[in-house]
């Protein structure tokens, strides 16, 4: 309807494309604001990365610490959203379809990770699981150590991603016809048929798309892992953490060089999640 | 928050009352479950909820109370804590609002118009969600920085970015500026612009109707994004460590107070001041029950964060 | 205020919404826009509101062009159709925004303000509702706050989109009348889009037909059903059986049967289509004038009774309507061939069926003698 080119008309005035005002003043206001703030910064990033040229960044990424630290952080992020799928998504099935006391309340907290300062939530989740602490002290004698361990990280990526699932999956749920699993009934499906092949398959795009949002929210995550991770070179060391220790040793191009492979390899993993997506969407014609 | 307490175990609403218990049963195992699997369903995640989430929000409390309330009040009254309340007050004070314009503005522009560009648009406003925090203080570092570009320009004449006031501002507006926008764009697609053209042909202006209309149609969803916003900008962390510089007293925000302390084995003046920032958390979650409640239905339907 | 379209041209993208339309509305006047959907009325009517810019093309309000004026200048009175009530204000509050939100210089003190809104409240008969919330009225209520509040910026003209759309039928009949009376009241020049022949007939001084983003015919409510200009005005004002054949001097020969029909228009000899309504089919003794057909089944629904039948030589289907208690019915019996009067007709040139092109114009109408019964 409207467009950016306001086109001459054959007299004096314009031609106008909309009755709604406000087009140039909100849009111009969006661009500026999300140029200064965003576009121009980040274009920096890869400027600067681009400085060290491809041998340059190779070197940085290549090295031995960095590898490690990109490793752990992708890998604990994969880990901590494929426990949030699964856990997430039994929560959700858990809210829509069942009635039991406190459901009000839990429901509410689930949001907790969004509102909950990520320091806080570290200290917090390192008083829990460290040898001494509420649940540590009863694992420690089974010989799992999580505190200041890759395990300490997963578990802090699995806190911050578990709203991500619950509600992306939620909603579809809610509207998930009961009627399709009366029709799989009445076709003669069990209980664990129908559920695998009827409901599973309606909420499975849902599910990547939380599995998605978790998955990036934990990579670049920092705070909720620094204290519980231990932060042992070539160990717990997570990738975030390695540009500040960079940055701190005024190493800019270094620091620069991890920022880019990580932002490098988020996007390749969320191309890769949101053709999975796509395929789930068609393949199950989910209903989101 | 209100809890509301079941205690009678239900089938799932839809079948009428006058199936006799027997035949229901059986006809109805095909559409949900028996009871054994319902509460080890429930069960499970419960306790990943427990202890996920539960746990480690009251152990803020305890051990934020461990060496008694005069501790507490001791940690939470001391200078620097102050101080680090004071910035991290003044830093939302400064990013909401900015961000608050901004979500209105983008959310106008990408909903009552079309244009080329506009899913660019909408993913680029989504870009902070997907970059780390510690990246988005690094991009105002290489631009702020001793080193940066801007950086020693702006020092010669007297303003310090990095390491300062302004750059932990900057930080907390990057992290947190999708945050109303997101809330308002579903929002403010769903009631499309029949209402803003009913009252320009009322004789309405721009302004007018913006006023008059819009705002008093989007003001929940408006309300939800800027706790949300809110909650994030007093409690980011990643982002503003990276280019606060912690300078005690002075560029310290409370997370970063939290990690100083933390750092320096007060566990119990840590918890302190992260339990005021876990109040904060749960008076954000409590209105936003709230609002999901109360004013249900002039929230976007398809929120999700 | 009078009204003039001229060669208004609209595109989304690259479908063609207007091509090129013309239309003078009077001062006064009702005017109803008939068409299916994707026939362009509602994007016309928002064009003359200004809600939508046309890309070529004129809307004279009087001698005043309206290219250059923005809907909030050009004090139209638009009603939508699903009324776009401010739900957050008052009956009252709601008439009153028009009023509220002119510029200091032109707003009448508040009091006269309120007063207005009650009298305009009043005219809606609301009275006594002016606390009520939107979402506490019922849809014709809703409809009728609409009208007030359109009616209170004292609206050069009143423009509605599909007014009754969204209600059920009793309320529709109730609003569809009061609507014509408060009309005559006002004397508001009207212009209202519906896609409900019934609708447009019943209540407009003039309809304008609509099909493809151009206007099919334009007249009074007799002249549109009676001398529909097109097929697609035929068939879109009512139910339609089209019969083959073809004319011959002044004579129409329907179904190759050899009694002609004999009509006192000039048409182009050849093949045609003949457009004849069911209620305008009757039986008549077997050497008069028409067509012979052989009754297949027969359903009574209410008052009227529907028969399917075959053309004899064509094999053409046919529906027939007759009033219950019409004598016809009796001769109306299942296997029974009948010949059959056509009361009412109008002949076209026999189209080839594709579509898409311009319909062609219209050759003839029914003759006079046929019009001696009027329409049952």
């Amino acid at each position: 309807m409207s467009s950016l080119v306001l086109s001459p008309r054959s007299k004096t005035h314009t031609v106008r494309t909309t009755a709604i005002p406000g087009f140039g003043l909100t849009l111009g206001y969006t661009i500026v604001y999300l140029s200064l703030l965003v576009l121009i910064p980040l274009a920096g990033v890869f400027f600067k990365a681009a400085g060290l040229g491809f041998e340059g960044f190779w070197h940085v990424v290549s090295s031995p610490r960095v590898l490690a630290a990109l490793k752990l952080s992708f890998g604990a992020a994969l880990i901590g959203a494929s426990i949030n799928a699964v856990f997430g998504t039994l929560v959700a099935w858990v809210f829509v379809r069942y009635e039991f006391p406190g459901k009000r309340f839990f429901d509410a907290i689930i949001d907790l990770p969004f509102a909950l300062p990520t320091a806080v939530a570290g200290i917090a989740l390192t008083a829990l699981y460290a040898g001494n602490g509420w649940i540590g002290q009863y694992l420690e004698p089974l010989g799992i150590k999580i505190a200041y361990t890759p395990l300490g990280v997963i578990v802090a990526c699995t806190f911050i991603g578990l709203p991500f699932v619950v509600r992306t999956v939620q909603p579809v749920l809610q509207d998930a016809e009961k009627e399709l699993e009366e029709a799989a009934a009445s076709l003669g499906a069990d209980r664990w048929q129908t559920i695998t092949r009827v409901i599973l398959p309606t909420v499975l795009p849902a599910v990547l798309t939380g599995f998605a949002l978790a998955f990036a929210r934990a990579v670049g995550e920092y705070g909720s892992i620094i204290f519980i991770a231990g932060n042992l070179p070539m160990v717990s060391e997570i990738a975030p953490l390695l540009i500040i220790i960079k940055l701190e040793e005024f190493d800019y191009a270094g620091a620069t060089a991890v920022a880019s492979a990580m932002l490098i390899l988020s996007f390749i993993l969320l191309l890769l999640v949101n053709g999975l997506q796509v395929w789930a969407r068609k393949r199950h014609g989910g209903s989101r | 928050m209100s809890t509301v307490f079941d205690t009678t175990l239900q089938d799932p609403p839809g079948l009428p009352p006058e199936f006799g218990q027997g035949p229901l049963m059986r006809r109805n195992a095909a559409v949900t479950e028996v009871p054994w699997v319902r509460w080890t369903l429930i069960l499970a995640a419960l306790l990943f909820l427990l202890g996920f989430l539960f746990l480690p929000l009251i152990a803020v409390f305890v051990e934020a109370l461990r060496n008694g309330f005069a501790a507490y009040f001791a940690a939470i009254t001391e200078p620097d804590a102050w101080s680090a309340i004071r910035l991290t007050l003044l830093t939302a004070a400064i990013a909401v609002p900015l961000n608050l314009v901004f979500g209105v503005s983008a959310a106008w522009a990408i909903t009552k118009f079309d244009f080329r560009g506009k899913s660019f648009l909408i993913t680029l406003i989504d870009l902070p969600f997907s970059v780390s925090p510690v990246v988005a203080g690094l991009i105002y570092i290489l631009i702020f920085g001793a080193h940066g570009w801007a950086g020693p320009w702006l020092m010669d004449h007297g303003i310090k970015v990095a390491f300062a006031a302004p750059g932990i501002v900057l930080a907390t507006i990057f992290v947190t500026f999708p945050f109303i926008a997101r809330e308002l764009i579903p929002l403010m697609q769903e009631q499309g612009t029949e209402y803003e053209q009913a009252a320009l042909s009322l004789g309405a202006s721009g302004w007018q109707t913006f006023w008059r209309v819009t705002l008093p149609n989007i003001r929940w969803g408006l309300l939800y994004g800027v706790l949300l916003c809110n909650a994030r900008a007093m409690g980011e962390f990643g982002a503003v460590s990276v280019i606060s510089g912690h300078i005690r007293g002075q560029t310290n925000t409370m997370p970063l107070h939290v990690e100083i302390l933390y750092n320096e084995y007060q566990f119990s003046a840590a918890f302190a001041v992260a339990s005021l920032l876990a109040l904060l958390a749960l008076l954000t979650l409590g209105l936003k029950a709230w609002l999901e409640w109360r004013h249900g239905e002039e929230l976007s339907a398809s929120r999700k964060h | 205020m009078d009204i003039k379209v001229r060669g208004i041209q609209k595109n989304f993208g690259s479908f063609p919404a207007l091509g090129g339309v013309d239309l003078d509305i009077e001062s006064g006047e009702l005017i109803a826009l008939l068409g299916p959907s994707g026939s362009g009325k509602t994007t016309l009517l928002r064009v003359i509101a200004g809600l939508e810019f046309p890309d070529r093309g004129q809307i004279l309000f009087g001698e005043e062009d309206m290219a250059d004026q923005p809907i909030r200048e050009r004090r139209v009175g638009f009603v939508f159709q699903h009324y776009a009530l401010f739900k957050h204000m008052t009956v009252l509050d709601n008439v009153a925004f028009g009023l509220r939100v002119r510029s200091r210089g032109e707003r009448p003190p508040e009091a006269i303000i309120r007063e207005r809104a009650r009298e305009l409240i009043e005219l809606v008969q609301l009275a006594g509702l002016e606390k009520r919330y939107p979402t506490q009225l019922s849809g014709g209520q809703r409809q009728r706050v609409a009208l007030a509040r359109a009616l209170a910026i004292e609206p050069r003209v009143l423009l509605l989109d599909e007014p009754f759309g969204a209600l059920d039928a009793k309320v529709r009949k109730d609003l569809r009348r009061w609507l014509r009376q408060l009309h005559d009241k006002t004397g508001v020049t009207t212009i209202f889009v519906t896609h409900d022949q019934e609708e447009a007939l019943e209540l407009a001084d003039r309809v304008v037909v609509m099909n493809k983003g151009r206007i099919e015919q334009v007249g009074s409510t007799d002249e549109v059903y009676e001398k529909p200009a097109t097929p697609f005005v035929f068939d879109f004002l009512g139910n339609t059986n089209v019969l083959p054949g073809e004319v011959r001097g002044r004579e129409v020969y329907v179904d190759g049967q050899t009694s002609a029909i004999v009509t006192d228009s000039i048409h182009a000899a050849g093949p045609v289509d003949v457009y004849v309504r069911p209620s305008d089919l009757r039986v008549t003794d077997a050497h008069a004038a028409g067509f012979d057909a052989v009754i297949r089944s027969m359903q009574r629904t209410g008052p009227i009774v529907r028969c399917e039948a075959t053309a004899v030589h064509s094999g053409q289907a046919i529906e027939i309507e007759v009033p219950h208690l019409h004598h016809d019915t009796q001769a109306l019996r299942a296997g029974q061939q009948v010949r059959l009067r056509l009361n009412q007709f109008s002949v076209f040139p026999r189209q080839t069926r594709k579509g898409g092109g311009a319909l062609p114009d219209v050759v003839a109408n029914a003759p006079a003698e046929y019009r001696e019964r009027g329409r049952s």
